[in-house]
């Protein structure tokens, strides 16, 4: 207990940052396992780079309600949301509707978004109001300026993410196993797949503050990756992502304090594809198949 | 007098992938009685899995299908479904017993989670397969005739009336393939209603009823005697005219 008082007045930032990018490992290793599993690991490519335009939109719509200076957090991640919603809505739909294949529909819907999102950034940039300065760590991420609220914000996506999953996962693993038997036995498909979706948004859009937009598509992949090498059990598989997710962002904060104040987003996926390469090779070393 | 309500009535089927594809099958009729056997045969392509699946709602189709004389909505937990070998992810991690469990969901409750009675139940439908030694094994690691009872045994979970199975003797070992006849003959004895996609004409009179023989539409039905014709074989295995 004592310890734990030091950390939190001794290091009261430090212990923060370590805290809320650990919940968010966690919370993104665990939504990560069921991309994975369900092959769809290209899809949170196309839902991150739709964030963009989000942040774009809401930036000037908190700038016209005169909130903030144009940096109200609240109306920045639920404007992401929505574009991220879109973003996979239309690859849903180009899949659905055409005879193009879906890495095909991410591909394009991807790019659009992304061009999109930089257009409205850069004209942000342009216009003569509002507080810019930092708009984009959205991009690349920024754990420095991590306090209290974003750990409560963190926190309280985490035990949402958790218990979602929790709840649903024998629903959420018979969609990924076994579409067509889930849907004969009477799941609700659409439901399920929605409630997927919402995970992955919600898990996307608190991290892109943090880890930032492209860094967030690796902790969401990595962590689980890494976990399925260890383990032939989905259950135990999800709760290895877990653990390597939080893991990964720990010991990428670290390292990233501790050596030349390095960028934590790149750190944290260093960190975690490092944890992927050496389960490969002991994998391998083992002889088993990979 | 009681109309006798059939397991599974299918009117007029017809089935296209999308609206500017040409139609993969054309207008099926057929009736399965209760507690028979019904083999679907037919060439490569000939649309044996679409026809299953179309009549399982799981593609879209044209025409009327009718599950104990009412919608697949209303017979969800009586309807069991084996799909082919080749849809199935066999890296996925999970075990037989998973898979078996699957069977139990709907009884289980979707929001609910599996307790220690529910793996009990699923070990006593692996051991009607011979797997009970192999449930905790990743599924990918069997064999393919322990995969296909895997399978076999995830649908006797789910304790249901009619059986669809796409294929279940393809890859399988002997064993396997006298342990699951000599199953279908244990359903059909407890008034079960199978559909059974199978490869082979030569067994056919032995382990069918009733015989569907398809190459997109339907070449001919009735008593393995009365629909394996020698003409019949010839119309259903030679080339289609465009």
């Amino acid at each position: 207990m004592d310890i734990l008082t030091n950390l939190l007045t001794e290091h009261y930032n430090a212990t923060i940052v370590f805290m809320a990018t650990a919940l968010l490992g966690l919370s993104a290793g665990l939504v990560g396992c069921f991309l994975v599993l369900r092959k769809q690991a290209l899809i949170s490519d196309a839902v991150t780079h739709a964030t963009l335009p989000g942040i774009g939109i809401g930036f000037i719509l908190s700038l016209q309600l005169g909130l903030n200076d144009g940096k109200f957090l609240p109306l920045l991640l639920l404007c992401s949301a929505a574009t991220a919603y879109l973003g996979a809505r239309s690859v849903q739909y180009i899949t659905n509707n055409t005879r193009l294949s879906p890495d095909t529909a991410i591909a394009s819907v991807m790019s659009f978004f992304y061009g999109l999102g930089l257009l409205l950034l850069s004209i942000i940039q342009n216009i003569d109001a509002g507080n810019k300065a930092g708009l984009n760590s959205f991009l690349l991420g920024q754990v420095s300026g991590l306090r209290i609220d974003n750990l409560i914000l963190l926190g309280a996506v985490s035990l949402i993410v958790v218990c979602l999953v929790i709840l649903n996962f024998k629903n959420l693993r018979l969609l990924c196993f076994d579409k067509n038997y889930a849907s004969l036995l009477g799941l609700k498909i659409k439901a399920t797949e929605n409630l997927l979706l919402l995970l992955m948004i919600l898990v996307i859009c608190t991290g892109l503050k943090t880890v930032g937009l492209i860094m967030i598509i690796a902790l969401l992949i990595i962590p689980a990756i890494t976990a399925r090498l260890w383990t032939d059990r989905s259950e135990i598989m999800a709760a290895l992502a877990a653990f390597f997710g939080a893991i990964s962002c720990i010991g990428g904060v670290y390292i990233s304090s501790a050596l030349y104040d390095l960028p934590t987003g790149s750190t944290i996926v260093l960190f975690a594809f490092s944890l992927f390469t050496v389960s490969l090779i002991i994998r391998i070393i083992r002889g088993t198949n990979v | 007098m009681d109309k006798v309500i059939s397991p599974l009535s299918v009117e007029g089927l017809s089935c296209r992938y999308t609206k500017q594809e040409s139609y993969a099958l054309r207008d099926i009729s057929f009736t399965a009685h209760t507690g028979t056997i019904t083999g679907v045969l037919g060439p490569n392509g000939a649309g044996k899995s679409t026809f299953l699946k179309s009549i399982l709602d799981l593609l879209p189709h044209e025409g009327n299908v009718k599950f104990f004389g009412d919608t697949i909505e209303e017979n969800r937990q009586k309807i069991a479904y084996i799909p082919q070998r080749s849809s199935v992810d066999w890296d996925f991690p999970v075990s037989a017993l998973d898979v078996c469990l699957m069977g139990l969901y709907p009884r289980i409750g979707w929001l609910k989670r599996i307790r220690k009675t529910h793996k009990e139940e699923a070990m006593h439908y692996l051991e009607k397969v011979k797997l009970q030694d192999f449930a905790h094994r990743q599924i990918g690691a069997l064999s393919g005739g322990q995969q296909q009872r895997v399978f076999m045994a995830r649908a006797l979970a789910q304790k249901a009336d009619l059986f669809l199975l796409d294929e279940p003797m393809a890859g399988v070992d002997q064993k396997t393939q006298t342990l699951l006849f000599r199953l279908f003959k244990d359903l059909k004895m407890q008034g079960k209603t199978m559909l059974i996609i199978h490869h082979n004409l030569q067994a056919a009179s032995e382990h069918f009823d009733h015989i569907l023989l398809l190459n997109q539409v339907l070449i001919s039905q009735g008593t393995p005697e009365n629909a394996l014709s020698q003409d019949s074989i010839n119309r259903a295995y030679s080339p289609i005219e465009a």
